[in-house]
């Protein structure tokens, strides 16, 4: 049983390990890559069904008792991102080995994947505030790699923003850590959440609101977003979509671990996260419509959808939070697809600028369809799974009265539709008018190579699943909301009742 | 003892923000590893504090909290790693443009070519540019 709490974790380090050992062989680098998150993802499942069955579970390495220890912790939250995060890194790094371009030409590219894929396994597992920033400097040290890898000049100025800004949310987390080490004299976060419980309420909440900006850092919330539209564009195809799915998720699983586990009903800032989430959606979008670029409008897309998982955590209630898991979840896999057909737009086309494409839907039909779903998916048309997720979230919030966030949700849900039927209309039907200006590639019978195309191809179903199961997956979404807001038996599982 | 230590966080704060808003990267650089000291400190302070850390054998009480050390020394050894690569990075960024300063981000750039300061700008200039021609000659 702590074996699954550990081997997500382990596997993929040694996996990243014996990957440089065997350096020389591109093909075995590649097996144990895929073997390793093949692995990594069976593990998740098989983590997500005994969570679901007998509750959390907790094992403390070394043995050493909880407060003292370090603690691995899984609860159903837990286990349903990392089963998520585990489908789509496996996913995309078969798309990564069929494109031509970084995993092909970079020794190191299969490890520090690996270490990436450890860093979040860590992140989501772990019970200790500490090891969360360890966790955060494991994913965040790899994504650095793996943004400038190839060094273009264009990749070191992004690279550059967004390692600053990185470094300096760590330290904010570093500080906020020491503060909370100060008044509380633990780090553990089932610990905290009885000894935070006795500080006057104004220490409270300085605490609830410096986690919330250092996490709002990592999940690009506003008005911390300005580095994410500038930096992602500019990495590999493969890199960014792993960013974008996955990244800003790791930082609105914190927020909503920390909101709901540490700190009490009446220090809970929801008003203000709700004003913030408004602003992101908002903002995001607008700044969506007014790109000309597939890359930088899904850039854009992934600031404008973060509000949505934190309009659902600001409501703290059931249906609210259930909301979040659930639409997180479904975002996870669409915007991964998303930029995936976008690197398949610009392998086709040789360019991702949407004045220098157009046709895509005669000489490339399937990536029209790859495309097409999982577009109105994020717009959130019915049966899609962004339907499911954003009529949770309006409900919660109907059901809260909070109508000034609803109502920017239901226009934020329109105009993500424009920005996408923007990309239809001049990437697929209108004609191609100008030369592209890199390569483009022959798209063949299936719109590209048949390792590009499978994933994505595989991904759309993953999502097609998750409308298709909608309810028993938002049944368990609500459970893991209820276990979110009364954290009475995952305190009870990490200290050991 | 202990204001000493908040006042040495509290300037590693403040000259730290003051050098991270420069535009010379190296500057950057330099005012983020004073920021990540500051946060050291800053931990330092958050354990029972004065006192020898843990030798021999003895009450608890006469010991330092040895923890804050640990998690210190772990922070330290990660910025030191990020500040490595941020420093290779910034050589990087210094042989492609054979400058240090920080370049604008591509929105910047796209306003500026759209044109709605910069053609002002433009205008003034060759406004003014025949009137410069004429006072040389």
């Amino acid at each position: 049983m702590s074996a699954l709490l550990v081997l997500p974790i382990v596997l993929p380090l040694v996996g990243a390990a014996a990957s440089i050992l065997v350096g020389r062989s591109r093909r075995a680098q590649r097996t144990i890559g895929v073997g390793v998150l093949a692995a990594v993802t069976a593990n998740a499942i098989a983590l997500l069904v005994i969570v679901d069955r007998d509750g959390p579970t907790a094992t403390q390495a070394g043995g050493w008792p909880a407060p003292l220890g370090i603690t691995l912790v899984a609860d159903r939250f837990s286990a349903m991102m990392l089963t998520t995060a585990s489908v789509m890194l496996l996913a995309v790094l078969v798309y990564a080995i069929g494109q031509p371009g970084p995993e092909r030409h970079h020794v190191g590219f299969q490890s520090v994947y690996l270490i990436l894929t450890a860093g979040v396994s860590t992140a989501f597992l772990t019970g200790d505030l500490f090891n969360l920033f360890v966790a955060f400097e494991m994913l965040l040290t790899a994504s650095y790699v793996l943004m400038t890898i190839g060094g273009r000049e264009e990749q070191v100025r992004a690279g550059m923003t967004y390692v600053v800004i990185s470094l300096i949310a760590s330290s904010l987390f570093i500080t906020a850590l020491a503060l909370v080490y100060a008044a509380t004299g633990t780090v553990n976060m089932a610990d905290l959440a009885g000894r935070i419980a006795d500080l006057p309420s104004g220490v409270r909440s300085a605490f609830a609101v410096l986690l919330l900006v250092v996490f709002g850092i990592k999940a690009a919330l506003f008005p911390l977003f300005f580095w994410l539209p500038d930096s992602y564009p500019t990495a590999p195809t493969a890199v960014t979509a792993v960013f974008a799915g996955l990244l800003t998720k790791v930082g609105v699983y914190a927020i909503i671990r920390s909101q709901t586990l540490l700190f009490p009903d009446d220090t809970r800032p929801d008003e203000l996260i709700l004003w913030v989430a408004a602003a992101t959606m908002l903002i995001g979008i607008l700044g969506a419509i007014a790109q000309d670029d597939v890359k930088r409008i899904l850039s854009f897309n992934i600031v404008g959808h973060i509000g949505y998982m934190v309009m659902g955590l600001g409501l703290f209630t059931v249906a609210g939070v259930a909301g979040a898991v659930y639409y997180t979840v479904h975002h996870i896999v669409a915007m991964t697809t998303m930029f995936l057909v976008g690197g398949l737009i610009e392998h086709v086309a040789g360019s991702s600028r949407l004045g220098r494409l157009g046709g895509l839907i005669t000489t490339a039909p399937v990536l029209a369809v790859l495309f097409l779903l999982p577009a109105l998916s994020l717009a959130g048309i019915p049966p899609l799974s962004g339907f499911v997720g954003k009529y949770a979230l309006v409900g919660a919030g109907l059901a809260a009265d909070r109508y000034t966030v609803v109502s920017v949700s239901l226009l934020v849900s329109l105009l993500t539709l424009f920005s996408m039927v923007k990309i239809w209309s001049g990437a697929f039907w209108s004609p191609a008018l100008e030369a592209p200006e890199g390569r483009a590639h022959e798209p063949g019978r299936i719109g590209g190579p048949a390792l590009m195309v499978a994933p994505t191809a595989a991904l759309v179903a993953v999502s097609l699943a998750i409308a298709f199961a909608a309810g028993p997956l938002y049944d368990l979404s609500e459970r893991a909301a209820g276990d979110l807001l009364d954290p009475v038996a995952y305190v009870t599982e990490v200290l050991g009742g | 003892m202990s204001i000493l230590l908040a006042a040495a966080a509290a300037a590693l704060f403040g000259v730290g923000t003051y050098l991270v808003l420069q535009r010379k990267l190296s500057r950057i650089i330099i005012g983020l590893g004073l920021i990540s000291h500051g946060a050291n400190v800053l931990f330092l302070m958050s354990g029972h504090r004065g006192r020898a850390p843990l030798i021999g054998r003895g009450d608890p009480e006469d010991f330092a909290d040895p923890l804050p050390q640990a998690l210190a020394l772990t922070a330290i050894v990660i910025t030191f790693g990020v500040t490595a690569f941020l420093l290779a990075l910034a050589y990087r960024s210094y042989l492609l443009t054979q400058d240090d300063e920080v370049q604008d981000d591509i929105e910047d750039r796209l306003v500026a070519r759209g044109g709605f300061a910069d053609r002002e700008v433009a205008e003034e200039e060759e406004a003014a540019e025949p009137a410069a021609r004429e006072t040389t000659q």
